[in-house]
Order: structure tokens, then sequence, then C-alpha cells
């Protein structure tokens, strides 16, 4: 099945992050849900260092702890809703998106780096392009802008680098 | 248990409407960074422009109330250099944190690559964290928002992303038809 329409799509998506503001006052977000888990998991393997560290210790200091955090609650529905639509279309396939140009394992660790760096980027910006880009646009926030154009900025200063993986 | 209806709900309706945009696809939305399908910035800004406009008119119509909805806070110097990171790990990933959960519930493998990369990245800047802690709190402006930035009042500010967006969609067309 064809994707749907980016603009509709794109105008779903708006009402969708326009129901979280209205009814749970706060925007959609994903790296959140990476960050409290990395907090959780560090508490289970060593709880006094984790409490003694100022970054994990935010998520550990949340009414219910790191494991009932509402982005970690969130991007699990995250996963069963893209699941779901992947499902209803018939794209549900096992496989790895890539060019022919460059091996399965190559492009597996490419990606795997890519989310590393993505995950310091989002670390230092507070969210990532849900959280910053989406959330903090719609609320015209003037750091969420900036990250955004400085998101693309050196997306597209990388990319051309990388045309290989896709070719 | 009604705590977690509200916010799997709302992520069941994320994921779905960002997998049937195509989003969770590396290859379709790495199309973006090298102008061949433009489906990132039309979603993106769409939803945007929305759920801005949304926020807007139903706070002048009183029935939601701005307050009670928290804008992320303006460390401006900590996220410019955050974007520029960030930026840099989307195009080696092809894919964003949201949408690799989104790749990997389709079964890509690439998808999972790109959130055990996250997880991990995350994990080390933690451990990290002590060392950038002063940069990562540094340049703070509050709740800071382009009406205030532009002093101009908010439904100005409003209209004018409006037309850029609509500017942004009229030059989308015409690169992909390029492409």
């Amino acid at each position: 099945m064809k994707y749907s329409d980016p603009y509709v799509s794109g105008v779903a998506l708006g009402l969708v992050l326009l129901a979280a503001f209205a009814f749970a006052g706060r925007g959609l977000g994903a790296s959140g849900a990476f960050a409290t888990t990395a907090s959780g998991t560090v508490a289970l393997v060593a709880p006094a260092y984790a409490a003694g560290n100022p970054y994990f210790e935010r998520y550990l200091a949340r009414p219910g702890g790191p494991w009932r955090e509402w982005m970690l609650i969130e991007i699990v529905g995250v996963i069963a809703g893209g699941f779901l639509s992947a499902a209803l279309a018939g794209r549900l396939r096992r496989g790895v998106e890539r060019g022919a140009g460059v091996a399965v394992r190559s492009r597996l660790l490419i990606a795997f780096s890519g989310g590393a760096v993505m995950g310091l980027g989002a670390v230092l910006a507070r969210g990532c392009t849900s959280g910053q880009a989406l959330t903090g646009g719609a609320l015209l926030s003037v750091g969420s802008w900036a990250f955004m154009g400085c998101t693309f900025a050196s997306g597209y200063a990388v990319a051309p680098l990388l045309r290989r993986q896709w070719r | 248990m009604s705590a977690y209806l509200l916010p799997l709900a709302i992520g069941v309706a994320f994921g779905f409407t960002l997998e049937r945009a195509g989003l969770g696809n590396a290859r379709k939305l790495t199309g973006q960074f090298y102008l061949t399908d433009l489906t990132v910035l039309k979603v993106m800004f769409s939803a945007i422009v929305t759920a801005m406009l949304g926020l807007f008119w139903l706070s002048r119509a009183g029935w939601l109330d701005l307050d009670a909805i928290a804008i992320p806070e303006t460390y401006l110097r900590p996220q410019i250099a955050g974007g520029v990171v960030f930026g840099a790990g989307f195009a080696l990933a092809g894919l964003c944190p949201g949408t690799s959960c989104v790749a990997a519930a389709s079964g890509r493998g690439d998808g999972i690559a790109v959130a055990g990369g996250l997880l991990t990245g995350v994990l080390a800047s933690g451990l990290g964290f002590p060392l950038f802690l002063d940069f990562y709190d540094s340049d703070a402006r509050g709740v800071w928002t382009l009406p205030s930035l532009l002093h101009l009042p908010a439904g100005v500010v409003v209209f004018g992303v409006v037309l850029v967006a609509l500017a942004a969609f009229a030059v989308a067309e015409r690169v992909e038809r390029r492409a």
C-alpha cells in the first residue's frame, strides 16, 4: 500500500500533538524514553552511583520512578501504533533499509553510530525532533527553533558524505 | 491504570501517523537530505502549523489554558550545539529517535540498530555528564518565545509561521518535480 499524503499525515500528526497539549498538558517526545530507560538500567546495576549522577538522578527522582515515566509509556504506544499501521498496510517486513552499494553490516554499524551521536545531541539539546522540533516548534520556543535549524543545517552538511549508503 | 491510558493512546496515534506518512522507512526519510523526497519537511511543518493554530485559536476561544502547557525552556548555546551534533547523527542514522521505534516495530533491522545506538549514546552521555554539566546549564534564557524575541504579538508570529510554511511547501513541490 502506498504511504499517505504527507500534508494529510502532517495535519493528523499536528492533531495528535494538539490532543497531547490539551489532554496531557505536554507535547510529544521520544529521546526522553531512552534517557529514562538508561537511568533505570544504571540504577539496577549500580543504585548508589546512579542516585549520585546528576543526569540519571533526574529520571530516578520522578514520581513512580524511571520505569513509569510518561514518555516511556508513550513510546510503548508509538511501537504499538507503528506496528499496527504497518500491519494494516501490509508493510510489516523484516529487512534493512539501505542502498545497493552498502553491505547490511556496514549499514547497521552506521545506523548504530548515528543513534549514539543523536543520543549525545538529544542530551545536550534537552530533546529531539519530537520534544524540541515538533513540540517546542508549535509552542514557538526560541531554543526549539534554533535546535531545528541547526539539526537540518548539520544534516545537510554531513549527508553528502554518506550518499553511498543509499545508492 | 488510567494514568497509563492517556500516554499510551497518544503514543499509538503518534506511531500510527508516523508510519502512515512513511517516516518509519529510512530510505524515504533520508530523501529529505538528498532533496529527492521532502516528506519530512512537509509532515513536520504541517504538524507544527496545525498544532500551533489549534493552540492559538483554542486559547483565544477560552477553551484551552496556555499556562497549563509547559513550554520548553531555552538554553541557547547548548541547544545549538545539541542540534549540530544531533543533525550529524540523524544523517548517519537515517532515522530520528521516534521514527527509529516505528522502523523497528515494522521489522527493520536498521531501526533496531538506531534505537540501540541511541540508548548507548544517552547512557554514555549520562556517564560523562559531570564533564559537561556546566555547559549543559549555560546560556539559560528561561521560557523564551518567538513573539518575545521579535517583539511582535503572538498572532502576527503565528501568521508569519503559516506564510513561511506555505512558501516552504511551494519550494518543496518544485524541488521534488525537478528531482
